[in-house]
């Protein structure tokens, strides 16, 4: 039996929407919010279940708001995702051709680097190569710009990769147009595209899957040839 | 949760550090008024016609249009780019043209009831659309549905200048005021980037403003009010609060704006 959808569920997708991703702290607080506001029924432990009041009615449009993993940090989001592959997914009617064009090769850059990030010389080399439409350097620096604004990407000194709500909106195409490079977690079973790879077996894991699970060993290896875990472990305290 | 109004102007968050200027992003630059003939829409489409037009349809076909429909108008109001009645009938509608009618109100039906939104058209001349919401409103959250606070916060105080002057305002007196809050017009902002045209282009493009040219002026002047997304999602009665707060003053102080503000809160 599923709930009534109410006010307070349309208060909580407007602003999920409009922030695009939410951690899961600010999901709950927002929650508690729009209840109030609202006077209706509130649990903190219930989100989920609001949540999924609310997807009862996003499944006909082919949305949904999933809860994914920061591939950073380990901690749980919230995102509006669109299901459909139309030619209206939420990229192609908001960029032009090329910008369109420089970030399937930046996305390209990314998933077959080593660790999941593409430098931003290399990304800005590509730009007097598109196809579609050449951009200067100072252009694809700005396009770079707007993408990390939209939460498609995100930056760290001068390094790019996925934002999570890009890797939450777009793990099902990833996985099925990298069907070969595109590697998934042995442990949570998702996407990965920052991970530590074993180099005898090759299997991947993100990095809070890790750090969890190496947490209590001594000798880290593998779970999956049981050779030894080449990399180092990042600490536990890092990730929630 | 709350906004923080007394201080508009700072809010140096990364996110709103770059203050652009999508042009080439904004679908409906490519809506050029030379392709309208090709999409324009019989006025004529009477409810029977529309219905025979569906029977020869299957019901899927006209539900993942609803649907492509709702997530495109979405996706423009989260940059709060108005939607163009052509831009959608070419890129979603295309050769369903028979059953718009039927499509379009569908899809206000779902953003109503499951997205709290209601699709407005906001220039009946030229069939220009904005989603507002229809949630009622919470005290202190005008506007706060944009996460680019710091935006909306010059906004918000260009919305209250301009109510308080009589519900328009002068560009000249626009620009001093702002300059005597140190953002000054012609030079790049921090924060704001290039003010005069997140102001005069990014402002009224997303129908906060409404600048006019003042007829017979030279050098020209122009005139600023508030545009009709503006009215949508903040109140007079709002604006003179906040107002009244930053001069820690009562709001019936100023007496034909409080009453004008009590009249259509």
């Amino acid at each position: 039996m599923a709930a009534q959808m109410s006010d307070a569920h349309r208060r909580f997708l407007q602003v999920l929407m409009s922030h695009g991703i939410m951690e899961g702290s600010e999901a709950r607080k927002l929650h508690r919010c729009c209840c109030e506001i609202h006077k209706v029924y509130y649990a903190h432990d219930k989100l989920d279940d609001f949540i999924t009041t609310i997807n009862i009615r996003l499944q006909p449009l082919f949305m949904q708001i999933r809860k994914g993993m920061s591939e950073g940090d380990g901690r749980a989001h919230y995102a509006l995702v669109n299901l459909a592959e139309t030619e209206i997914t939420k990229m192609a009617s908001d960029y032009a051709e090329n910008e369109l064009e420089l970030f399937r090769k930046t996305m390209d850059l990314i998933i077959l680097s080593e660790n999941g990030f593409a430098c931003s010389t290399d990304i800005l080399n590509l730009a007097d190569q598109l196809k579609t439409k050449k951009m200067k350097k100072k252009e694809a620096e700005q396009v770079l710009k707007i993408f990390v604004e939209d939460k498609w990407l995100s930056e760290r000194n001068g390094e790019y990769t996925l934002h999570t709500r890009c890797i939450m909106e777009m793990e099902q195409y990833i996985l099925s147009i990298y069907q070969d490079t595109a590697r998934k977690c042995n442990i949570c079973h998702s996407l990965a595209i920052q991970s530590q790879v074993c180099e005898t077996c090759g299997i991947a894991m993100h990095l809070p899957c890790v750090a969890k699970y190496f947490k209590a060993q001594t000798e880290p290896r593998c779970p999956h040839c049981n050779d030894f875990w080449p990399h180092e472990i990042p600490g536990t305290k890092q990730y929630i | 949760m709350r906004r923080e109004e007394a201080a508009p102007c700072e809010g140096s968050g990364s996110r709103e550090m770059s203050q652009r200027k999508r042009s080439k992003g904004a679908a409906f630059s490519q809506g050029d008024d030379d392709d309208d003939d090709d999409f324009s829409l019989s006025q004529t489409q009477t409810h029977s016609q529309v219905q025979r037009s569906l029977e020869r349809r299957s019901r899927d076909e006209v539900n993942r249009k609803v649907s492509e429909l709702v997530q495109f108008l979405l996706v423009k109001d989260q940059k709060k780019i108005p939607i163009k009645r052509v831009d959608i009938l070419k890129k979603v509608i295309r050769e369903y043209k028979d059953v718009y009618s039927e499509i379009v109100n569908q899809a206000g039906r779902i953003l109503q009831q499951v997205f709290g939104l209601q699709l407005v058209e906001i220039d009946t001349k030229h069939h220009i659309y904005i989603l507002t919401s229809n949630l009622p409103r919470v005290e202190g959250e005008n506007l706060k549905r944009d996460n680019q606070t710091a935006k909306l916060g010059l906004l918000t105080i260009i919305l209250s200048f301009i109510f308080m002057k009589g519900n328009s305002a002068k560009d000249s007196a626009v620009w001093e005021f702002l300059r005597r809050l140190r953002v000054h017009p012609g030079e790049k902002h921090e924060v704001f980037g290039d003010v005069k045209k997140l102001v005069t282009e990014e402002f009224v493009r997303q129908k906060y403003l409404e600048i006019t040219p003042i007829p017979l002026t030279d050098p020209p002047e122009f005139c600023f009010q508030w545009g009709p997304r503006a009215a949508k999602e903040t109140s007079k009665k709002d604006m003179l609060n906040f107002v009244a707060k930053i001069q820690q003053k009562e709001p019936s102080f100023w007496t034909s704006q409080y009453n004008e503000a009590e009249a259509n809160p």
